[in-house]
């Protein structure tokens, strides 16, 4: 039996209403646990005053450098300088990798539940934002033995700090029809080769890898990663003639010219007679009656994935898959959030090989991040100070037009290695011929 | 006395594939295509003619053990023990029987879980940790989030939005919560309050200096001490310089407010990514419900959803509309903050006689 909660006017008003509570989540815990009594009131005490009051530490478990984020107390006596809150006077959170596309069986969830109940709070995010399985609230003590739980289940903890930072992948290949690559594959295969990056915090700052399946991005990993490799691919959309009559049958022209053809950002979509449907090897089309079919020009196509999104099966992602990789997405202060820009504009992503490949290159890119970016500064940010041309230059990559929105437009250039620059792109191409 | 034997860390990162649902783990990468049969449930056709069901539930995240033991209850007597966690923190069961959909539904929605989540809905909130743990926080975020989805609610469980509209909430400008349709973040609104006993003992100063964006920290000696200064008609109160240097503490109950941000957009469909921009700012960080916040979010949405046309995501909407109708049409006053005079702003500024009336 747990001690008597604290009084909690503020926190109570959060269990009302029909979106499940974590107040009340919390309450139940403290029916067992001293320590979420604490700690409900400990909150309580940041509603009434407005303010935050843990502050962050060093706790870490043996053989690591991150993954636990320490949190003491700030709310004190003023008197004696004992915290107010004192069986939560601690409330460290425990960073653990989710396995790709965060799938997981029952037994799973159970057994972490059961380390938590007996070493921590009880309270468990899934996942933080990192991606992480965020196992909230431990003692200093019990952070140790609830890590050796977790980790003989087959778990090994996120990054945190200035470190390779844990990866996320979305559903993917697993149960999505416009997946063009293995992200968890992928995910798996470069987490592997930067264990020792997350673990021990050695870089600049943190680094980020996500990985989405296609341009919907459903990882957020352009504005949010370091390294995000968007899934895509090369030759023609695939297409589905009974499956592009059924929509059609369903949602009529109106729909299809609107939400389709009018929306396509590139204006690579026409509405023909079938029999007008240009017979060039970039071309596909989809019928949507028996006379009339909407015509793509692949060699327009953005892979948008627009209007895949809308005719969901009659239209399809290509064969010829991989992905584009973009670097340097970032939300932190300084210089403001970036976008991640296109380093490689496709990968191939299809045998053992190309997946080494994509772990190369990756590994080239926090290479050059550990020795080029000043201290708390994010690949984004070395880019701008750097310049895209000498990230390029220095990890190794040849420039292509789909790296910019358009080519530079201020006079301000010493072009003296003109000459030697056609002439090197210009033998490379014929080599490549 | 010999130390006792500590246990090293088995490093690894693990295979998923263990944990897939068995018809997922059969049909992985040959799905043909999917609809979505209600809001909430997705149905996905294998090449093979296999299929699966997905519902998808809220949850509050933050998660108590008896919470996560009941999803798995359920879980075991209608998903066939599998579940997977979306990026918005919703719980999504897989089912190969359509049998078994509308009692899972039901068992959930009698558990408190609302389904939905899907298609054209407000999706959950990703959210920071605020007050509960994180060690910067001017605001809480599962709070705020809470009274948001409380008030969102018919939003999650239906599909009536024009596209999807995702939400963040973020604790300091930081913004680990990321970009959204709209995103509520705290804005610090003042300078640092320096505790001149404190930060020589506790900040190393020339790495606090070099943090500040706008170079207005400078070295000091304060009351003979070694200490640190604010330019504070420079300072942009970004709150970089409070991590490494708690002693400058940039939150404060009063002046820190609450600001709204709107056309986010991670996907690059139809429009390539774009960034949140400022919409308001100034609303008061009103625990536990936070209602001017609230209030600004549903006007957004219902304008959005009144004007948009189908598959406009916010973006997309205020992009056909421009931006004078969006103040207009939501009533928001347009401010001189909301110009842009950060690096590379004048890309932001109009250089064109396109003009809205």
């Amino acid at each position: 039996m747990a001690k008597q909660l604290h009084p909690t006017p503020m926190l109570d008003q959060l269990e009302s209403g029909p979106w499940p509570s974590f107040v009340t989540g919390l309450k139940r815990l403290a029916k067992d646990k001293d320590y979420v009594v604490d700690l409900l009131g400990h909150l309580e005490h940041s509603y009434e005053t407005r303010k935050g009051y843990w502050k962050g530490g060093t706790v870490g478990v043996f053989g690591y450098g991150g993954g636990v984020i320490p949190r003491f107390t700030e709310i004190k006596d003023e008197k004696t300088g004992q915290p107010v809150f004192k069986d939560a006077a601690e409330f460290h959170t425990l960073r653990i990798m989710p396995p790709p596309g965060m799938h997981y069986d029952t037994a799973t969830l159970r057994k972490f539940c059961d380390i938590w109940e007996k070493y921590g709070s009880g309270l468990i995010a899934l996942h933080g934002q990192s991606g992480d399985i965020m196992f909230q609230g431990c003692t200093t003590e019990n952070v140790q033995p609830a890590w050796d739980e977790i980790n003989e289940m087959g778990f090994d903890m996120g990054g945190a700090g200035p470190a390779v930072r844990t990866a996320m992948s979305c559903v993917g290949a697993a149960r999505c029809e416009q997946s063009c690559y293995d992200e968890a594959l992928a995910h798996q295969k470069i987490i592997n080769n930067f264990l020792d990056d997350i673990h021990r915090p050695a870089l600049p700052y943190k680094f980020k890898f996500k990985f989405s399946g296609c341009g919907n991005d459903c990882m957020n990993a352009i504005q949010r990663a370091d390294m995000a490799v968007i899934g895509t691919w090369r030759d023609n959309m695939k297409t589905d003639d009974e499956l592009g009559k059924k929509w059609f049958a369903k949602h009529g022209m109106n729909e299809l010219i609107n939400d389709v053809v009018n929306m396509c950002p590139t204006r690579a979509l026409q509405v023909k007679d079938t029999k007008d449907v240009r017979k060039d090897a970039h071309i596909s089309a989809v019928a949507i009656n028996d006379t009339q079919s909407l015509e793509i020009d692949n060699k327009d196509c953005v892979r948008c994935m627009h209007c895949i999104n809308v005719m969901t099966g009659a239209l399809g992602p290509g064969k010829d898959k991989g992905a584009t990789i973009l670097v340097g997405g970032h939300g932190h202060l300084k210089i403001g959030a970036t976008l991640g820009t296109v380093v490689v504009p496709f990968m191939d992503l299809k045998t053992e090989e190309d997946y080494d490949k994509l772990v190369e290159l990756a590994q080239n890119i926090v290479d050059f991040f550990a020795e080029n970016a000043l201290e708390h500064e994010r690949t984004g940010e070395m880019i701008e100070r750097i310049g895209l041309v000498n990230f390029l230059e220095g990890i190794g990559l040849d420039p292509d037009a789909n790296m910019v929105n358009c080519p530079r437009s201020n006079p301000y250039v010493r072009t003296d290695g003109w000459d030697e620059e056609v002439a090197r792109i210009n033998a490379k191409k014929k080599a490549a011929a | 006395m010999a130390q006792p034997q500590m246990r090293k860390p088995v490093e690894y990162f693990l295979d998923n594939k263990k944990f897939l649902h068995p018809k997922l783990a059969a049909n992985y990468g040959n799905w043909k295509y999917h609809d979505r049969p209600r809001p909430g449930v997705l149905h996905h056709v294998s090449n093979t003619g296999d299929e699966v069901w997905t519902v998808r539930a809220g949850t509050q995240r933050q998660m108590d053990v008896h919470t996560i033991r009941l999803l798995c209850d359920i879980a075991d007597q209608y998903a066939e023990g599998r579940v997977r966690f979306t990026i918005r923190s919703n719980i999504e069961y897989i089912v190969s029987d359509e049998a078994k959909v509308g009692p899972l539904i039901e068992a959930l929605e009698k558990n408190g879980f609302p389904v939905g989540g899907t298609g054209n809905s407000v999706s959950m909130v990703a959210h920071t940790q605020g007050w509960l743990h994180c060690d910067i926080p001017g605001t809480d975020a599962s709070g705020v989030v809470k009274s948001m989805m409380d008030a969102l609610f018919e939003d999650f469980k239906k599909e009536e939005m024009p596209n999807r509209v995702r939400l963040s909430t973020s604790c300091c400008e930081i913004n680990c919560g990321g970009q959204a349709d709209i995103a509520v973040i705290i804005q610090h609104t003042k300078p640092p309050k320096i505790n001149h006993d404190l930060v020589a003992n506790v900040c190393e100063r020339p790495a606090v200096v070099a943090r500040c964006p706008v170079a207005a920290i400078r070295p000091a000696l304060v009351n003979g001490k070694p200490s640190l200064e604010v330019d504070e008609k420079k300072c942009v109160c970004c709150g970089a310089c409070y991590p490494p240097c708690p002693p400058m503490q940039i939150n404060d109950p009063e002046h820190s407010k609450l600001a709204i941000w709107v056309g986010g957009k991670n996907s690059n469909a139809r429009s390539k990514p774009s960034f949140h921009k400022l919409v308001a700012a100034g609303l008061p960080n009103n625990p536990p419900r936070w209602p001017e916040v609230n209030a600004i979010v549903k006007k957004i949405l219902d304008t959005y959803k009144a004007d948009a046309r189908p598959w406009e995501r916010m973006a997309d909407w205020i992009e056909r509309i421009g931006w004078p109708r969006f103040f207009e049409k939501t009533g928001l006053p347009f401010t001189k903050y909301m110009i842009d005079d950060w690096r590379g702003s004048r890309y932001n500024l109009n250089a064109s006689n396109h003009v809205r009336f």
